[in-house]
């Protein structure tokens, strides 16, 4: 599947998380299954894909993001590359927002904004009532939500489930972070009371919802592990959207 | 010229004197600061202006104190038209000088102004209340030890005796009126004046109110002097620099770190992928990366820290001060401030010992040749700025526009680029982009994961 001189009509940019951590391989295939599905040709980088840099960038360190952002335009460019989607909203919003500075300008989506752009346009639809009128609660991550202002699509995406969907106390512009961002996915927490993921995570039990809608792979690694430990996993499930689309339409 | 007159224009001149040097100084201090581009295009930087800075638009996340900050706001605006007038009537011994001019509209406008001063005395009161009564978290917490505890409160209690002097001034003016209406120009029916001075001024004799009406006068123009020389040293300096924040606030993305010209260069020259026509500029001698003071932070960080006055928004929102990490946001901005204020002190003084060793040979102290031996660094530790997420709600919560988050990344590449150090944990994840492009070194191929796709 690595381009190759093919001019498919999308990029899918995978991400680490999504080629390397199980978790967040799911949601990478689901992806997939919802493109193939719609019948969108795609495309992946495959091994020519590299970090975007967002970690090393935030934590401090120019020259590794240079070198991997530089190597990625330089790929993409190659590639003739117009158009992106990425299921993580680090990967996006360092494509969308920081490869232009380095010569590498593209059309990027999340893929909470292709899949709502594909409901509306009718070419996903939702068949199966798995989540009619489940409880499902919706976590704004940073880099999507109040990074770069979107909160909409991905409850289109939620609204058409037809679940019941519940606001966590903090969300769209003051919704509370994961605790992953920032590089620190990457590192101990600095000494203090509590694990930031387990703020978030009891606020997403105090909301009652069975269900979490989540959209960047390190929130759903966070806030699973916040339930966990608060030893709730099996009443409260994470998934991102493209998970629940999925397995709402039995693919 | 009445002795009043000569009194009245020694203050205004040894205030005006006073106050430009602070003013000056605040300004060098904020020039200490890197020069960078405003991104963004005029218009839409004044229409935040319009809406964030005069409409307090930010503030309405939170109602009851951006209702009570509204009403003290738009008394203080009002009042400047009354605060003309009485430098008028201070520099030729007039009284109530629009009066004749205005007529009905006069009695309106004062009006205006009293009701929006019992307004404002309320807001006054429960702002009071709130940093020492219900102590609201944000306005108590260990960020606010200290000066910036006092510097609340004599903020509040300077702006009650403005209120005082006001209403004093109108209280004894409105009974002077009935008594010698040639002097004291009929206001017409002032709302709390004619309904407040009956009942305390009551039974006074003409040359007690006169008396009265004075101290009123003296003591509004005197709150007004204090309020003048007292900003420079406060956080109460956002009612001027606020709407220059908000101008100078750059319209792009949160989401674009600065990028690093110089650190780009090289790496595409490495890459041997340099735009062509650009050849990098080859130093000898290795910058210093990102900002370990406020000398090498861009001077709209410096004017951000100056145009902050401590609420605490972006500090209670902080996910990592909210989860009792030490990082605040509205500290590092008050270090911010604090840093370049040391600087400028430093400066002033003129002391030659706070030349650089490598200059010298220098005989003027500069901010050029300047080095005191210190640092950002003594005032913001790493533990703080490494508990960052970069999650932006610190910039969403500001009022006014301030990013705490741009300095606090500055300091994170100094401490990784010049100074080599920076959590041990995340040398794996920089080893790991460096040599496998993945932020975790895993011995699979990248799409190892279609194997099961085309499987199934």
């Amino acid at each position: 599947m690595a381009a190759e001189n093919m001019q498919p009509e999308i990029l899918f940019w995978v991400g680490c998380a999504g080629s390397y951590d199980a978790r967040a391989q799911r949601v990478t295939k689901a992806l997939s299954t919802i493109l193939q599905n719609v019948g969108i040709d795609f495309a992946i980088l495959g091994t020519e894909e590299s970090c975007t840099g967002d970690p090393a960038r935030r934590a401090g360190n120019e020259f590794i993001f240079q070198m991997t952002a530089n190597q990625n335009v330089q790929t993409m460019n190659m590639y003739g590359v117009k158009k992106i989607v990425t299921a993580c909203p680090h990967c996006f919003n360092t494509i969308k927002n920081e490869y232009p500075a380095l010569g590498g300008h593209y059309d990027v989506v999340h893929h909470t904004q292709l899949i709502s752009t594909l409901i509306e346009e009718g070419r996903l639809t939702i068949e199966g009532g798995a989540y009619k009128g489940k409880k499902i609660t919706y976590h704004d991550s940073c880099y999507l939500g109040r990074v770069n202002g979107e909160y909409e699509a991905p409850r289109k995406a939620i609204e058409a489930l037809d679940g019941d969907l519940t606001e966590l106390k903090r969300s769209r512009a003051n919704g509370l972070c994961c605790g992953a961002g920032g590089a620190q996915m990457f590192k101990e927490n600095e000494p203090g009371d509590k694990r930031i993921n387990t703020e978030r995570a009891e606020e997403v039990l105090a909301s009652g919802a069975e269900i979490v809608a989540a959209n960047c792979p390190f929130c759903i690694t966070m806030i699973s592990d916040g339930i966990t430990a608060e030893e709730k996993q099996d009443e409260v499930m994470v998934f991102d959207i493209s998970e629940l689309i999925v397995n709402a339409n039995n693919w | 010229m009445g002795i009043q007159q000569i009194i009245f224009l020694l203050v205004v001149l040894v205030t005006f004197r006073i106050a430009y040097k602070a003013y000056a100084a605040i300004y060098r201090n904020i020039r200490l600061g890197k020069d960078r581009v405003i991104e963004g295009s005029e218009a839409a930087r004044w229409k935040n202006v319009f809406l964030i800075a005069f409409g307090q638009k930010k503030m309405f996340k939170r109602w009851i104190p951006a209702v009570l900050h509204g009403f003290i706001y738009v008394a203080f605006l009002f009042t400047q038209i009354e605060l003309i007038e009485i430098i008028i009537d201070g520099l030729f011994g007039t009284h109530r000088f629009f009066l004749p001019f205005l007529g009905g509209l006069y009695t309106l406008l004062i009006n205006s102004i009293e009701i929006l001063t019992i307004l404002a005395l309320i807001g006054t009161v429960a702002f009071l209340a709130r940093r020492n009564l219900l102590k609201v978290p944000r306005l108590v917490m260990s960020d606010m030890n200290g000066w910036p505890k006092i510097d609340g409160n004599l903020i509040l209690i300077g702006e009650l005796i403005l209120i005082v002097g006001v209403m004093t001034m109108n209280g004894a003016d409105v009974m002077l009126q009935k008594i010698d209406p040639t002097h004291y120009h009929d206001t017409g029916y002032l709302a709390v004046s004619s309904t407040l001075a009956p009942i305390f001024l009551d039974g006074w004799g003409q040359d007690a109110l006169q008396v009265l009406e004075r101290f009123g006068w003296w003591l509004h123009l005197f709150a007004v002097v204090g309020f003048i020389l007292y900003l420079p040293l406060s956080k109460h300096l956002h009612i001027f620099l606020a709407f220059f924040n908000v101008y100078f606030t750059p319209i792009k993305s949160r989401g674009e770190m600065s990028n690093m010209p110089d650190i780009m260069g090289e790496v595409q020259s490495m890459m041997g992928i340099t735009p062509e026509g650009e050849v990098p500029e080859m130093t000898d001698e290795l910058p210093d990366f990102g900002a370990n003071d406020v000398t090498n932070l861009s001077w709209k960080n410096i004017l951000g820290a100056y145009s902050c006055t401590e609420c605490g928004r972006c500090t209670s929102e902080c996910p990592a001060n909210a989860t009792g990490k030490k990082l605040s946001p509205r500290k590092v901005m008050m270090s911010i401030r604090d840093r370049a204020t040391e600087i400028g002190e430093k400066l002033d003084s003129g002391q030659t010992k706070y030349i650089s060793k490598e200059k010298a040979g220098e005989t003027v102290l500069t901010a050029d040749n300047f080095d005191d031996g210190k640092s950002l660094f003594d005032y913001i530790s790493q533990e703080e700025i490494n508990a960052c997420t970069t999650c932006n709600a610190c910039v969403e919560a500001c009022p006014i526009m301030i990013n705490p988050l741009e300095p606090i990344l500055e300091l994170r590449r100094y401490e990784i680029l010049t100074n080599s150090a920076g959590p041990a944990d995340w040398m794996p994840m920089f080893n790991a982009v460096e040599n496998s492009g993945s932020v975790w070194t895993i011995p699979d191929a990248r799409d190892a994961w279609t194997a099961d796709v085309e499987e199934s």
